[in-house]
């Protein structure tokens, strides 16, 4: 097979997530898994999903009503101040994380479900299978993620659901890459054979043996992704593709602040809340990527 | 001829690879096993051994060449379910640690093989009844693989392939990945299943002396054919192809003089003989 440059990126990338088979669900519980810095982005994304749940009583104004004079640095009253329309940042920040959070969720799941059944059937049912599904995922890869998404964006015109439509776009490829991948290998596994010489029927056999022991790689790869889902998503609606005004959504409010930075904290906050989120999320997803990698494991005390 | 059990006629294997020439691994070979009988086939590796038990399970299709199971053609394994005729052909395949879904009960994979679907409440028993069989601990059904060792998964295979009540099991290299007390264990298990459930086997081995205690007729592959084949006993007693010759002499023995099984230089020369002096003392300390 020759080698084209977008096979190269989902290969980089899944390479990463190869190696070891699949033990997502053995227990977290002995080892390594407790580092600092894990314990850490975990507080980080149980804080947020916190936020998340309880913004009605924790944020302090509405996010959409004017409760001040217009771009108040942070103060006793404001926090992190107000934006240009009086706006309390704080309470857009909370809410912020409303649409942000189960959005990221949301790019995410749909992408490996979509990713896992095209990449599911490319790796079991081989070719010509294969080889549209993957010349597809090759014509979505050749392009940069965030301009395709933009151009799927605005094509369809701005709001909530097609920037998430463009993200799952522009995202599946890369889980129909990996899952493949793992299918192709687990198929050939003699547990799959001798069940099918036994005469488990095809879907039974995909369900029971092929999905449980190739879903570990793409499973850990999507928590890293769902830093990067909130990230694109922040990166549309900074550009005006995402939800639109006067929703609070964090990309939206840096561009809000980008225009005079004079007024740094219309969108330094946002920012910090898309670093802090993304970080956690990276750092998470690192983590349970090391610690299902025996070789990685092994290198640590135990 | 015509109580077989499994006839291979002139069964031609050939592996495509992209970018170089076409593989033949086995060439023309016939062999067949008659109900109750065990049919030892031993060869060195790349002889074409496997290709051969793939073809002979219905995993994959000969290139040419016709496969006979109980006297209908065996098709080749699709993406359709496998007709229940056909089940009765069974592997136990060489690697135990791959045998076994690591993410499925041993019970949820026993009952894979179950011709028609078992009661619920008649499958905790039908599970203790191969687990015994094979001799393992009727109540690990709701164990994991991971928990069990080389020899007692192997063991586990072996058991899954009785779900299925097979007429002939194909066992590829079944020991080849345990150590020499496990391995005899298996062959005995093999040997006296093979007796209980008057079942035919194919064992496939590189170790002439395994397929001389277990095989009643054995056949010697070399080179993707079939170069001798016989009563166990006579081919053990009087080999009369020089490739069966070298097999017999290349069984490792326990001796004072120190060599390597299969070659015939001296390897006795005073600095070989040091180094492995000093392994071989290193090994034991």
């Amino acid at each position: 097979m020759t080698i084209l440059p977008s096979d190269r990126v989902a290969v980089s990338r899944a390479s990463r997530f190869r190696r070891d088979r699949l033990r997502v669900g053995g227990s977290l519980g002995t080892g390594s898994f407790w580092r600092p810095l894990t314990v850490v982005s975990l507080g980080i994304i149980v804080l947020w999903c916190l936020l998340a749940a309880f913004a009605p009583w924790v944020a302090p104004y509405d996010p959409l009503e004017t409760v001040g004079d217009n771009l108040q640095p942070p103060s006793g009253a404001h926090w992190m101040g107000t934006d240009d329309l009086g706006r309390d940042v704080l309470s857009r920040l909370i809410w912020g994380s409303r649409l942000s959070l189960p959005l990221a969720v949301a790019i995410v799941a749909c992408s490996l479900l979509v990713g896992g059944i095209v990449g599911l059937a490319a790796g079991y049912f081989g070719k010509a299978v294969d080889n549209v599904a993957m010349r597809l995922a090759d014509l979505v890869l050749a392009f940069p993620q965030i301009i395709l998404a933009m151009a799927v964006a605005a094509a369809f015109g701005p709001s909530v659901g097609n920037a998430v439509l463009a993200l799952v776009i522009v995202s599946w490829p890369l889980y129909a890459r990996i899952i493949r991948s793992s299918v192709l290998s687990v198929r050939e596994q003699e547990y799959v054979v001798a069940g099918r010489l036994l005469g488990l029927p095809t879907l039974r056999s995909i369900v029971k043996d092929v999905i449980p022991n190739s879903a570990g790689p793409a499973l850990v790869m999507s928590t890293i992704e769902l830093g990067n889902a909130i990230l694109m998503l922040a990166a549309l609606s900074f550009l005006g593709l995402g939800p639109r005004p006067p929703a609070a959504e964090w990309g939206a409010m840096i561009a809000l602040g980008s225009q005079n930075l004079g007024n740094w904290w219309v969108s330094l906050f946002p920012g910090l809340a898309i670093l802090t989120i993304v970080m956690a999320f990276n750092l998470l997803g690192d983590a349970i990527q090391d610690h299902l990698d025996p070789r990685s494991r092994n290198a640590r005390t135990r | 001829m015509t109580a077989k059990v499994l006839e291979l006629e002139d069964i031609v294997v050939t592996h495509r690879r992209s970018g170089g020439p076409a593989v033949q691994a086995v060439r023309g070979v016939s062999l067949s096993v008659a109900p109750g009988q065990v049919v030892g086939l031993v060869g060195e590796s790349g002889c074409g051994k496997s290709s051969l038990a793939r073809v002979a399970c219905g995993i994959h299709a000969p290139t040419s060449g016709s496969v006979r199971f109980e006297g209908a053609p065996l098709e080749p394994l699709r993406m359709r379910q496998r007709p229940a005729a056909d089940r009765k052909l069974q592997m136990v395949f060489q690697n135990p640690y791959a045998s076994l879904s690591p993410r499925r009960t041993i019970a949820s994979q026993l009952l894979d093989g179950a011709s028609e679907p078992i009661p619920r409440e008649q499958r905790s028993a039908e599970v203790s009844r191969l687990l015994e069989l094979v001799g393992l601990d009727p109540a690990a059904g709701s164990r994991y693989p991971s928990q069990f060792s080389g020899g007692q998964r192997q063991r586990l295979a072996i058991a899954r392939a009785l779900a299925a009540k097979p007429s002939l099991v194909v066992a590829d290299e079944p020991v080849t990945a345990l150590d020499a007390f496990s391995s005899a264990q298996i062959v005995q298990l093999l040997q006296s299943l093979v007796r209980e459930l008057g079942m035919g086997m194919l064992f496939i081995s590189h170790d002439l002396s395994l397929v001389r205690a277990i095989a009643d007729e054995t056949a010697v592959m070399y080179a993707g054919e079939i170069v001798e084949r016989g009563p166990s006993e006579q081919l053990w007693e009087q080999p009369t192809h020089p490739y069966t010759k070298t097999l017999i002499a290349a069984i490792p023995e326990i001796g004072p003089v120190k060599k390597l099984p299969g070659l015939d230089e001296d390897l006795t020369e005073p600095a070989a003989a040091d180094a492995g002096a000093a392994a071989t003392n290193g090994a034991s300390a």
